[in-house]
């Protein structure tokens, strides 16, 4: 029997009265990409933080990639490479001082570690600027840095937390087409949390929801868009008022409205049609861009469970 | 051992390498003021006193104590000691890095000092043969410098893991050094006349004094070193 990457079981970590984390049990198989998807403060880190043994669970335990985080932690951190909130470089050095630096902490030969960081740096775009030192560098060069340095000592599994934040549109396309080579090719295990649904339902082979610390859902996309019950559908037009999202609330058949920028996220209940609330937003005057069909998405199902819960 | 010196590395390189300006400039002119300005303006006793050594002893732990308050709160003000903490290193290895880089920072300056003025000296100084430092001078430096770099290294590290900031950890630092030392001197000063006379003919002559005092100072190193590395835990050092 193959040892999951990751498993956990009635994991729970409390701060004082915070449950940050709260009996949560999921396995996720060896060289799959998980997402760990959830609002701001709904634990994702502190699991993070649990899985690589920087904090003791409350109760509950963890294995990663078949080693206690409580008493083999050091074995874990081994294995793993991690990007976490901040991206933890060293911003007085240069890029190929961080990665030197990363190298020697994982014992990697001299020449060994200097062709896998110009390997990587090349891959990055960014061996041309290695000798800069990266405190005066954007956002985005930092967090491609640093996904470099989590992925220096090729570990089995690599923790990512929001990736893509900081990262321009074509860049959050490379990274994500780089770690499905990685999980496919490499058979490596990555473990990420984002923000970014869309990016997450084309990326991961399995997600899990979690909100205020309690695992919401757990299974692949499909899974999670399938288990949606009723449909959703996304208006974006002109005239957008909360009052019109009350207005659509009331409707009949509607379960949810929400206003996301210019688009109105309505969800429906089983059966409903989409008809007369377009013809109710008409009539009151909203001008109509798109309607799109999101029932079925990951998207839609994890507003859908964030919206049950609360 | 690697680990350890990987970690110091680091630290070495953003104390001398990349630091910029102000940081090089610091340090150069410490050389310049202790290497080459003052000993030539006292003259050849500055390398000849036999005072040389406990004057000098002070050095290094004045050094380290103004790098160590940066050693964890450092990393945790500008968000990289979770990252460092989430790697392979095992705890004792990041704990002595950290020490070995403050202390090999401020024994390379002293030593670096030392040596600038005795070159200085035998070039420009009075023709009197070469001038070395005594044996002995070395040796109190060398021995009264390296228990004194460890105690306040293990001290910095000690408040710099509780430390939210680089400023709050050198304040808490300058205030627990001054401490350390004033109460000792104030307490014995404060003893009556008589415990004085009896402290010290129990302890025999000034070299036995001088070695009990060693000792002491070598075990408290020992147990502020030891602290520090029960106080050294991963969970702790990671925040809500």
């Amino acid at each position: 029997m193959t040892i999951p990457a990751v498993r956990t079981a009635s994991l729970t970590r409390h701060f004082g009265g915070v449950h940050a984390l709260d009996d949560v049990t999921l396995e996720i198989p060896r060289g799959c990409i998980f997402g760990f998807l959830g609002p701001n403060g709904s634990g994702k880190t502190t699991m993070i933080r649990l899985l690589l043994g920087l904090l003791e669970p409350t109760a509950g335990t963890a294995e990663v990639l078949g080693y206690s985080t409580r008493s083999d932690a050091a074995a874990v951190r081994q294995r793993s490479g991690a990007l976490l909130e901040h991206c933890g470089l060293y911003e007085r050095l240069s890029a190929a001082d961080n990665l030197e630096l990363y190298g020697r902490f994982w014992r990697l030969p001299g020449g060994e570690r200097r062709a896998r960081a110009k390997e990587l740096l090349t891959l990055l775009d960014l061996y041309e600027r290695r000798d800069e030192v990266v405190g005066g560098w954007s956002r985005g060069m930092k967090q491609q840095l640093a996904i470099a340095r989590a992925l220096l000592h090729r570990p089995e599994l690599v923790f990512l937390d929001e990736p893509s934040a900081g990262l321009d549109p074509v860049a959050a396309v490379a990274l994500r087409d780089r770690l499905a080579q990685l999980s496919a090719g490499a058979g490596v295990t990555v473990f990420l949390t984002t923000h970014n649904l869309a990016e997450a339902e084309r990326l991961c082979t399995l997600v899990g929801v979690v909100r205020r610390g309690r695992l919401l859902a757990f299974g692949t996309p499909a899974q999670l868009g399938a288990a949606r019950e009723g449909a959703g559908i996304e208006i974006t037009g002109t005239g957008l008022s909360e009052v019109l999202v009350a207005m659509v609330t009331a409707l009949p058949g509607v379960v949810s409205a929400r206003r996301d920028g210019r688009a109105l996220l309505v969800g429906l209940a089983r059966g409903a049609a989409t008809g007369p609330v377009v013809a109710a937003l008409v009539a009151a005057g909203f001008q109509v861009d798109s309607v799109r069909n999101t029932a079925g998405s990951l998207e839609d199902a994890f507003h859908a469970l964030l919206e049950a819960q609360s | 051992m690697n680990d350890a010196l990987a970690v110091a590395w680091k630290e070495w390189r953003e104390l001398l390498g990349q630091r910029g300006a102000r940081g090089k400039a610091g340090i150069g002119l410490f050389l310049l003021a202790f290497g080459i300005v003052l000993p030539l303006e006292t003259g050849p006793s500055w390398i000849t006193s036999p005072s040389v050594g406990i004057a000098w002893s002070w050095v290094p732990m004045f050094l380290v104590s103004t790098v160590i308050a940066d050693a964890f709160a450092g990393e945790r003000e500008r968000h990289t000691l979770e990252t460092l903490l989430a790697t392979r290193l095992p705890d004792g290895a990041i704990l002595a890095g950290k020490m070995v880089a403050a202390i090999g920072y401020a024994g390379g300056l002293t030593a670096g000092s030392l040596l600038l003025a005795e070159v200085a000296l035998n070039l420009v100084g009075p023709r009197h043969g070469l001038l070395w430092y005594a044996p002995q001078v070395l040796l109190t430096l060398a021995v009264i410098g390296l228990l004194g770099s460890v105690f306040v290294a293990a001290v910095g590290v000690l408040i710099s893991l509780r430390a939210a900031t680089v400023r709050q950890a050198q304040m808490a630092l300058g205030g627990t050094i001054i401490v350390l030392l004033l109460v000792p001197v104030l307490a014995l000063r404060r003893l009556p006349p008589g415990w004085k006379r009896g402290l010290l003919p129990s302890a025999g002559s000034g070299a036995r004094l001088a070695l009990l005092a060693l000792l002491v100072f070598a075990l408290l190193d020992v147990g502020v070193v030891a602290l520090a590395k029960l106080r050294f835990t991963r969970a702790r050092l990671i925040s809500l």
